[in-house]
């Protein structure tokens, strides 16, 4: 079932064109990533999705209703994380955190005590003593102590020490296992890695790249470390394998996913001492996307 | 050892004053040609004695002494005695906000900010930041001194001698000294520049009162306060030194403890525990207007207190306004003479229509107060959850509408409490009520139009204001200048009646009201169909 749709979702500012043709799609249940580096048109996005930028063109519907119109309505089964989470100096933590929940219709939980508790979060604070991840940590307690169906995290974590982003990763589980969707945007790739089961790749306000880590996962490369009896002297000519390094016999080098068979056999007739593969990283996916290099490219 | 504790003293002492190259000469030239403006302007209008002592029988009551200090030298009441008595307090409370906020500024805002840190990491001393802080600060407040009393012996005013002019200079710079020494004890015992600050003026304001009740009613009261210590110079008549060198002596006391708090505390420590806030909202601040309320409050209080002092601060002169005007062309051109009308209730008219105009500045800030909460991005918290634009917008306005009948009414209360004290065949309340409220709906057509800009071109705020100056230039001058009359028809202002002149006239009035409503209705439509910034 979809959550939240988009078609062609475009913003305008003047002749900029922020998005151009936007479409993503969340399902229920799932946790969704919206990867991209900083200026690609992720916050515009969420922001028209939360109705405070109204689209050029397009439309964009969550659960079933119309972002801008229905704004209201929606954001009381919506919680929202933003970017940068700037906060009222003269107003303490948990202050700012009873508001956000209040805002929403809700009223204060036995919830946002534990996630005061979990997060470490000194909530009688000015937020003007707030550091960076401290005032997130208000608007992740503000969010995840609230009931909602869908919760839009803006890069929740960019501030956020090892510890914490493991607290988060919890919170987003737990909320995932309940049944509700989350659409994060993220350019921690392995945070969206170990978060989401689909993604979304953004570069200049166009989706490039939609599907399933392991549909992804097809269209880029295995990374190979072995080590073999004889010398592989055309390695580095084998159709489908790329960046060979050598290192006292043993070589590491990338395979295109479609030709592993065929460089598995080649190698094999050297005699395998050792072999190691590790899977292509989101990291090398969306690098390839935007270096726009690399055979069986889909850019 | 000592040595090492202010070393690079002068290096930091010089970054002071590079850091305050503008600043200090500002406060200097403000606060000197202000006190010789006040002279020259006092030698103009009062420049013979009978009309000096007209004026100094209106100083002879408690809320001119709770206000300006006890009254001295008013048997011979020379120019000198004028201006010692009624602005040596005044310009004293000016040196002192100056110096507790350039101490906090070079003490404990640069150690906040993690400046000192920096500065304590290279071969500097322990007492160094504070030492360099508190004697380029003291310097200045020595030299304000000094060019103060050179510029009074140079107005060459009879009754403006070396003697006294160097101790009206002497005693701004010891209340100044006294203040900064105050503020660095301050420093050291609150973690924030803003508590820093907070504990210093309300040290202030409370020396202050103190000795506005201790001159009206026990002088052992005034002893504690260093302001009760320097109205006592008597300056110009009697040059008592005494109290300054009390005063200079307090302060040398107070920087000394500074340096013992600065010497015996870690970098970027305090004394005063820092209060917890709370953990959990009020109701109050859960309720619909509970935040942006709460985010005005204090400059709501200030506002308040503001509007109702300067309300009384006019009242108080109503008394002698007759004899005054006669004297005066410019103000008999300003106030064109109409028949059956005192004087006084002329200017009354004039008064509140400045008055009004003064009361809307808060209220306008109160509405364009969103488009500063939607630029640093705070708007979207509110928009992002089940909040509607039209009650986000709403809740300001609410706020504002409110104020703007808080404000006029509070200089209405302040004008006509002084006003009525004072006068002898005086004007009722109502009368002074009345011709303040009446201004109520231009000032809504002030809000609206700030509600029109926030609602189509936030980025445009800065022509609600011009157009309140305009308003202001129009209205007060106007008669002056001579106008066209539609000049003065372009601003709301223009079109209240001049009550208790005139008549109240009600569809005006509704007019205007409607006016409001319609263009504050346009702001609306177009804050729900424009993107949010920020």
């Amino acid at each position: 079932m979809t959550v939240l749709r988009t078609s062609n979702l475009t913003k305008h500012y003047g002749k900029v064109k922020a998005l151009n043709g936007v479409d993503i799609e969340v399902r229920k249940g799932e946790v969704f990533g919206f990867i991209g580096p900083n200026g690609a048109g992720k916050s515009t996005t969420l922001r028209i999705l939360l109705g405070i930028l109204k689209a050029t063109k397009g439309d964009a519907q969550i659960f079933g209703k119309d972002v801008w119109h229905d704004a209201v309505e929606l954001h009381k089964r919506i919680a929202y994380v933003p970017g940068d989470v700037n906060l009222w100096p003269n107003l303490t933590g948990g202050e700012v955190i009873d508001l956000f929940v209040k805002m929403r219709g809700g009223s204060r939980t036995k919830k946002r005590e534990e996630l005061i508790h979990k997060f470490q979060f000194d909530p009688s604070k000015k937020c003007r003593s707030y550091s960076k991840g401290n005032r997130q940590k208000v608007a992740l307690i503000a969010a995840f102590s609230s009931d909602a169906d869908l919760y839009i995290l803006d890069e929740p974590t960019s501030g956020l020490d090892p510890l914490m982003e493991r607290v988060f990763q919890e919170c987003v589980m737990e909320v995932k296992q309940e049944g509700k969707s989350v659409l994060l945007s993220s350019h921690i790739l392995s945070e969206v890695e170990r978060l989401c089961d689909r993604v979304a790749i953004i570069r200049e306000g166009k989706i490039i790249e939609t599907g399933s880590l392991a549909e992804m996962r097809h269209l880029t490369r295995t990374t190979l470390n072995v080590e073999t009896k004889e010398p592989m002297p055309d390695l580095t000519g084998h159709d489908g394998v790329h960046n060979v390094e050598e290192k006292e016999g043993a070589y590491v080098f990338q395979v295109d996913s479609e030709k592993l068979d065929e460089v598995i056999a080649y190698i094999s007739s050297f005699g395998v001492v050792k072999i190691e593969s590790a899977p292509p990283t989101l990291e090398d996916l969306f690098m390839r996307h935007y270096e726009g290099t690399g055979a069986g490219g889909v850019v | 050892m000592i040595r090492h504790l202010y070393a690079n003293t002068g290096l930091l002492s010089r970054l002071v004053l590079r850091q305050d190259r503008v600043r200090l000469p500002i406060w200097l030239l403000a606060l000197i040609g202000a006190t010789l403006l006040v002279v020259n302007a006092f030698a103009t209008l009062y420049s013979s004695q009978p009309k000096r002592q007209s004026m100094a029988d209106t100083m002879m009551n408690p809320a001119m002494t709770a206000m300006v200090g006890p009254a001295y030298g008013i048997e011979n009441y020379t120019i000198g005695a004028m201006l010692a008595h009624q602005m040596l307090l005044f310009t004293a409370v000016v040196v002192g906000i100056m110096n507790i906020l350039l101490i906090t500024r070079h003490t404990r805002a640069e150690e906040e900010d993690g400046r000192v840190e920096l500065v304590r990491a290279l071969p500097s001393g322990k007492l160094s930041n504070v030492t360099a802080a508190i004697t380029v600060i003291s310097g200045a407040n020595v030299l304000l001194g000094l060019l103060t009393a050179l510029g009074l012996i140079a107005m060459g005013v009879d009754s403006i001698g070396v003697e006294g002019s160097f101790l009206y200079g002497l005693s701004l710079s010891a209340t100044g000294i006294f203040f900064a020494g105050l503020t660095a004890v301050f420093a050291q015992l609150c973690e924030t520049a803003r508590s820093a600050i907070g504990w210093s003026m309300a040290v202030l304001l409370i020396a202050y009162m103190t000795r506005a009740i201790g001159d009206v009613s026990s002088e052992a009261l005034s002893w504690t306060s260093p302001f009760g210590w320097i109205v006592r110079t008597e300056t110009f008549v009697n040059n008592i030194w005494g109290p300054v060198l009390l005063t200079f002596g307090a302060g040398v006391v107070l920087i000394g403890l500074t340096f013992y708090l600065n010497s015996i505390r870690d970098v970027e420590a305090g004394f005063l525990p820092s209060k917890p806030g709370r953990k959990k909202a009020s109701p109050l601040l859960l309720s619909r207007i509970g935040l942006p309320f709460r985010l005005q409050r204090t400059a709501l209080i200030s506002w308040a207190v503001g509007m109702l002092v300067l309300g009384a601060s006019y009242g108080s002169v109503l008394g002698d306004l007759e004899s005054y005007f006669s004297e005066i062309e410019i103000m008999q051109e300003m106030l064109a003479q109409v028949k059956g009308v005192s004087m006084t209730e002329q200017f009354l008219t004039m008064l509140m229509a400045v008055l009004a105009m003064i009361s809307t500045i808060f209220p306008m800030m109160a509405v364009l107060k969103l488009k500063g909460e939607e630029n640093k991005g705070r708007t979207e918290h509110v928009l992002g959850r089940a909040i509607s634009r039209n009650r986000l917008l709403g809740s300001y306005l609410v706020l504002a509408v409110f104020f703007s009948f808080l404000m006029v009414s509070l200089s209405a209360i302040g004008l006509g409490g002084a006003g009525i004290s004072v006068m002898e065949d005086g004007l009722s309340f109502s009368t002074f009520y009345n011709s303040a409220v009446v201004y109520l709906p231009a000032m809504w057509v002030m809000l609206s139009v700030c509600v029109l800009i926030i609602g189509w071109a936030p980025r445009l705020s800065g022509l609600a204001w011009l157009y309140l100056i305009y308003s202001f230039i129009v209205v007060y001058l106007g008669s002056l200048f001579q106008f066209e009359e539609w000049v003065e028809k372009l601003t709301p202002f223009g079109h209240i009646p001049d009550m208790p002149v005139e008549d109240v006239s009600w569809p005006v009035l509704a007019a205007l009201t409607a006016i409001a409503v319609v263009v504050t209705t346009i702001g609306f439509i177009g804050y729900n169909k424009r993107d949010i910034h920020g």
